[in-house]
């Protein structure tokens, strides 16, 4: 949940690619340039990916120490064995191409810590992020469409007020405050949810620490779009045609949250390393976390590759929607 | 009786700072196939009037006195669903600026097409063909294409011909064009009057032409009227405001058009600011601006005193004139 702000730069304009073309004499239009345009996004990818995988493998090695130095250091001939096994003992650009050359035949490695098949380990954490990730992403989106649209048509109002109020708190308040408010009154106090444990996993407070930041966010989001669409020109025209402007405000205040939901869906189904440790849900998050105490090199790897790919792909779909939904958006 | 009356129209603006008095005691007919204009400076109420008749004011404006029929029908009391039916069927309008009146998401033809297939039971094709059709009719040119485009991807002449095209579709009785041509360049603003004038002769709907510019609408206008601070000022046929205006407003007005024959002439311009419409003043709104105002027009409103059959006007100055006449010919009116 950290990693928030970082979308923000996102949510503002449509990436570097998507370009508002304000008068273009010719439409460009059918499923062949979208094709083509996508490729071309897919290739763009995979050189980000590249340039993301390069840097983590190269910062990860440039820090001192290594997986098989901690303080209970083993035999140093044990050390050397392993250092070989894995290719430690070769320079950094080797390992990176040597890495580079598994990963191209599908093997991401196995984890130095508990000799599990990182692929496998990232798919079984995965499900757990995602499911609570999914569960937060509905929930942010439904609700955050639906408080800003009652707070835009009830602007200044009572129940404008208590909801910009109490979204402008959630999104002042960090989610590790949050995550351990919540798990502090609910659990522990009032004992009405089980803490999350192999035995009960009750789903309702990780994904309302989750999901309270972005909802409170597209809440603001959607209020303050629907507010400027109300004041356009063409609201009017729809007026005075005699048709219902509701409908009309809608879609154009969907526009931005859009762009913001992308983005977004990627770091919530990745898992949140605040709210995942808080909770002591063992999801990618962790695995995250875990990966780099542990200098476990290829789950570092494994991990960061995993969240960028999902990254880029997010961040595609919600591209391609928004040009669906305004076509002044052109590719180019 | 008038297809359309307006009587004793009052539209306020509840602000923060008070109440904006927009438009204060407006009354007219309009005929059947008959073409009226309104004519005044920024904030004189014209747009006001417009929004009022059709009842789309945003908040916070409000009616607060007045009638509107149509046909005799009060629509002032219509439902929020009947003056929706009521709205592009009965009485469409065409906005100042075509740059952003029309929807940027939805293509050309979804938006006229919108309008069709709600005042009629058109199908889906119909209405696609109706809206060819309309747009052909306002010399679009290569209509099947531009159904299927953007709005910002016609030019701003282009853009008008839709809104017409648009709020034609339905065969309204009256057209109200809000200043059609402001924000369009001087030859294409030639050309949307005389494509208006055109399809006005060819379909004989009633139009309310509103404008800040006098010389625009002289022609094409059975009558004319002069609004000044949310009131009307003057009213009168289009020959007797051009050559013989009676209020000190209209004079100005007149006076700050340019003309082409005398090419030295200084414009005119009428000093002063427009009106605080938060506090009217007492007498005549424009008395501050005049230069012939005298102490009545300080203190008393003047009323709407006929000149002759075609002309109307509300300044006190015509009064005296009568009695000034009436004194040189002897008699006491």
């Amino acid at each position: 949940m950290d990693s928030f702000p970082k979308v923000y730069g996102l949510t503002q304009k449509p990436t570097f690619l998507c370009q508002v073309a304000a008068r273009q004499s010719s439409v460009q239009k059918g499923s062949g340039f979208m094709l083509r345009y996508t490729v071309k996004r897919v290739l763009l990818a995979l050189v980000t990916i590249f340039i993301i995988a390069a840097i983590t493998f190269f910062a990860m090695n440039a820090i001192p120490g290594g997986p098989f130095e901690a303080e209970k250091a083993p035999d140093p001939a044990v050390q050397a064995v392993l250092e070989a096994r894995f290719n430690l003992d070769k320079p950094v650009w080797q390992q990176f191409f040597l890495y580079l050359e598994g990963l191209l035949h599908g093997d991401f490695g196995i984890s130095l810590k508990t000799g599990r098949d990182i692929f496998v380990t990232i798919m079984d954490s995965f499900s757990i992020s995602a499911r609570l990730g999914g569960m937060a992403i509905a929930l942010a989106v439904v609700g955050g469409l639906a408080l800003g649209s009652v707070a835009a048509l009830m602007r200044n109002r009572w129940p404008d007020r208590v909801i910009i109020f109490t979204t402008t708190l959630c999104v002042a308040v960090p989610s590790f405050v949050l995550a351990t408010l919540l798990l502090l009154v609910f659990c522990l106090r009032l004992g009405w949810v089980q803490v999350w444990s192999t035995t009960s996993q009750s789903y309702l407070l990780p994904v309302l620490s989750l999901a309270l930041y972005p909802m409170s966010y597209i809440t603001r989001l959607t209020k303050s779009s629907m507010l400027d669409v109300l004041g356009q020109d063409y609201i009017r025209t729809a007026r005075a045609k005699g048709v219902r402007e509701q409908l009309v405000i809608f879609k154009h205040a969907l526009i931005p949250v859009i762009t913001y939901v992308g983005p977004m869906t990627a770091y919530i189904l990745t898992g949140s390393l605040v709210v995942e440790t808080v909770f002591t849900i063992g999801g990618l998050g962790t695995q995250f976390v875990t990966g780099i105490t542990n200098r476990d090199y290829p789950m570092i790897m494994g991990t960061t590759i995993f969240l960028a790919v999902l990254m880029v792909i997010m961040t595609l779909i919600s591209d391609l929607v928004y040009k669906l939904v305004d076509p002044k958006i052109t590719f180019d | 009786m008038s297809l359309l009356q307006v009587k004793n129209l009052h539209t306020s603006f509840f602000t923060d700072s008070g109440e904006v008095h927009a438009v204060n005691g407006v009354s007219f007919n309009l005929d059947k196939g008959k073409v009226l204009g309104i004519v005044g400076e920024s904030g004189s109420g014209k747009s006001v009037t417009a929004y009022s008749i059709l009842q789309i004011l945003t908040e916070p404006g409000r009616i607060t006195e007045g009638e509107v029929l149509f046909d005799g029908a009060d629509i002032r009391k219509y439902s929020k669903s009947q003056m929706r039916a009521f709205r592009g069927s009965k009485i469409s309008i065409i906005f100042q600026d075509p740059m952003t009146s029309l929807n940027p998401v939805y293509t050309v033809g979804n938006q006229l097409c919108e309008a069709i297939r709600l005042h009629s039971n058109r199908t889906r094709r119909q209405a696609h063909e109706r809206a060819v059709e309309m747009l052909r009719l306002v010399g679009v040119n290569e209509p099947e294409k531009r159904v299927r485009q953007y709005p910002h991807e016609l030019s701003g002449g282009m853009r008008q011909r839709v809104m017409i095209a648009m709020a034609l579709a339905c065969e309204p009785d009256i057209l109200i064009a809000d200043e059609p041509t402001t924000a369009l360049d001087v030859t294409i603003q030639a050309q949307i009057l005389e494509l208006m004038q055109e399809l006005q002769r060819k379909l004989g709907m009633a139009i309310i032409m509103i404008t800040h510019d006098l010389g625009v609408i002289a022609e094409m206008c059975d009558e004319i009227i002069v609004m000044y601070a949310g009131r009307v000022c003057e009213r009168g046929t289009s020959d007797a405001i051009f050559y013989h205006p009676c209020h000190e407003y209209t004079k100005g007005l007149l006076r700050s058009i340019p003309k082409i024959s005398k090419n030295h002439e200084k414009l005119v311009p009428i000093s002063g600011s427009p009106v605080d419409l938060l506090n009217l003043p007492g007498g005549c709104a424009f008395a501050p601006r005049c230069e012939k105002a005298m102490k009545i027009c300080l203190s008393r409103q003047p009323e709407e005193i006929p000149i002759n059959d075609e002309q109307i006007a509300a300044c006190w100055m015509n009064v005296r004139n009568v009695y000034d006449e009436a004194a040189k010919g002897g008699e006491r009116p």
